[in-house]
């Protein structure tokens, strides 16, 4: 089973990569870029019987820091 | 008095502490690795160092703060062992729970490697007794996740309880409220991201750390 955590800072966090990478695109023309924020995505490959509280512990305790940043997690279907 | 300086992968400003410390105490501190799980029996003091732990995986100081060692430390400053982290040592120690908050990206994106004036925020810590209050040193920064930052109410703690030990006289790395460095609630572990091991002796351009090791080790002898 796999599963996507994203990892996103917080509303209100200042974003100064996020703020680079949107100077950089309006240096490239690229107009009505309004905003951008900078994330991560991990991808976990995981046994059958991981449960979605056992996924959530793991961004509590390291793939996140919750003091500036959110996680949400989404499980993927096997092909 | 037996000290300990923390060794992780990557960590670069081990052997700076280590001599800043000498130089004080007069007895070389246990260089201790991330992968003991206990601490030299009897260390009085713990020094996290600078550096790049792991290589800034995930977050700076994210792995060092869930490796072996750092539970011994977190023990031993429960039980009210003096702890000073420095530069990614303070990231440690805020990744680890013993500091609150987060150090980020600097505001300017850019790394920071300079001299800065900092204003001695609380002169009555136990790692700042040695400094007048309000008075204004320099210390080098040398990093590029230094943006301290923490939710208003965290904030507003700090400050009301004197937790502020540094704050920045000049604009270095966008921090909230300018906060250099902090101290925990039970008054024994300091995080600060400027290098007082860095300002030790004249070779060094001026002595203002050289009197937070002098003023620590004098209160836990």
């Amino acid at each position: 089973m796999k599963a996507r955590v994203f990892v996103t800072l917080k509303p209100g966090v200042l974003d100064p990569q996020g703020k680079a990478i949107h100077h950089a695109l309006e240096g490239l023309g690229f107009s009505g870029v309004q905003d951008v924020r900078a994330g991560k995505l991990i991808e976990l490959e995981l046994a059958d019987s991981t449960s979605d509280e056992d996924i959530a512990d793991m961004c509590r305790k390291l793939l996140a820091n919750t003091v500036i940043e959110n996680f949400r997690i989404e499980r993927m279907q096997a092909a | 008095m037996k000290t300990a300086v923390i060794v992780f992968p990557g960590s670069n400003c081990d052997r700076d502490l280590k001599v800043a410390i000498e130089m004080v105490t007069g007895r070389a501190p246990d260089m201790v690795w991330h992968k003991d799980s206990e601490l030299p029996d009897g260390t009085g003091l713990i020094a996290i160092p600078g550096g790049f732990s792991y290589g800034d995986y995930l977050r700076s100081g994210a792995m060092a703060a869930r490796s072996p060692v750092m539970r011994a430390v977190s023990e031993a400053a429960a039980r009210g062992v003096p702890v000073l982290g420095v530069c990614n040592g303070f990231q440690v120690l805020t990744e680890a729970g013993l500091l609150p908050g987060a150090l980020m990206r600097n505001a300017g994106l850019s790394f920071v490697s300079r001299p800065v004036s900092l204003t001695v925020e609380n002169s009555q810590s136990l790692f700042t007794a040695r400094y007048k209050q309000g008075e204004t040193i320099s210390i080098p920064v040398a990093h590029h996740d230094g943006n301290y930052q923490a939710d208003a109410e965290t904030l507003d703690r700090l400050e009301g309880e004197g937790r502020v030990a540094f704050r920045y006289a000049e604009s270095v790395n966008g921090s909230a409220r300018q906060i250099a460095g902090i101290i925990n609630d039970t008054g024994n572990v300091l995080g600060m991201m400027p290098h007082p091991e860095r300002a030790m002796e004249p070779a060094h351009g001026n002595l203002d750390g050289r009197r937070l090791f002098e003023g620590l080790l004098e209160a836990v002898g």
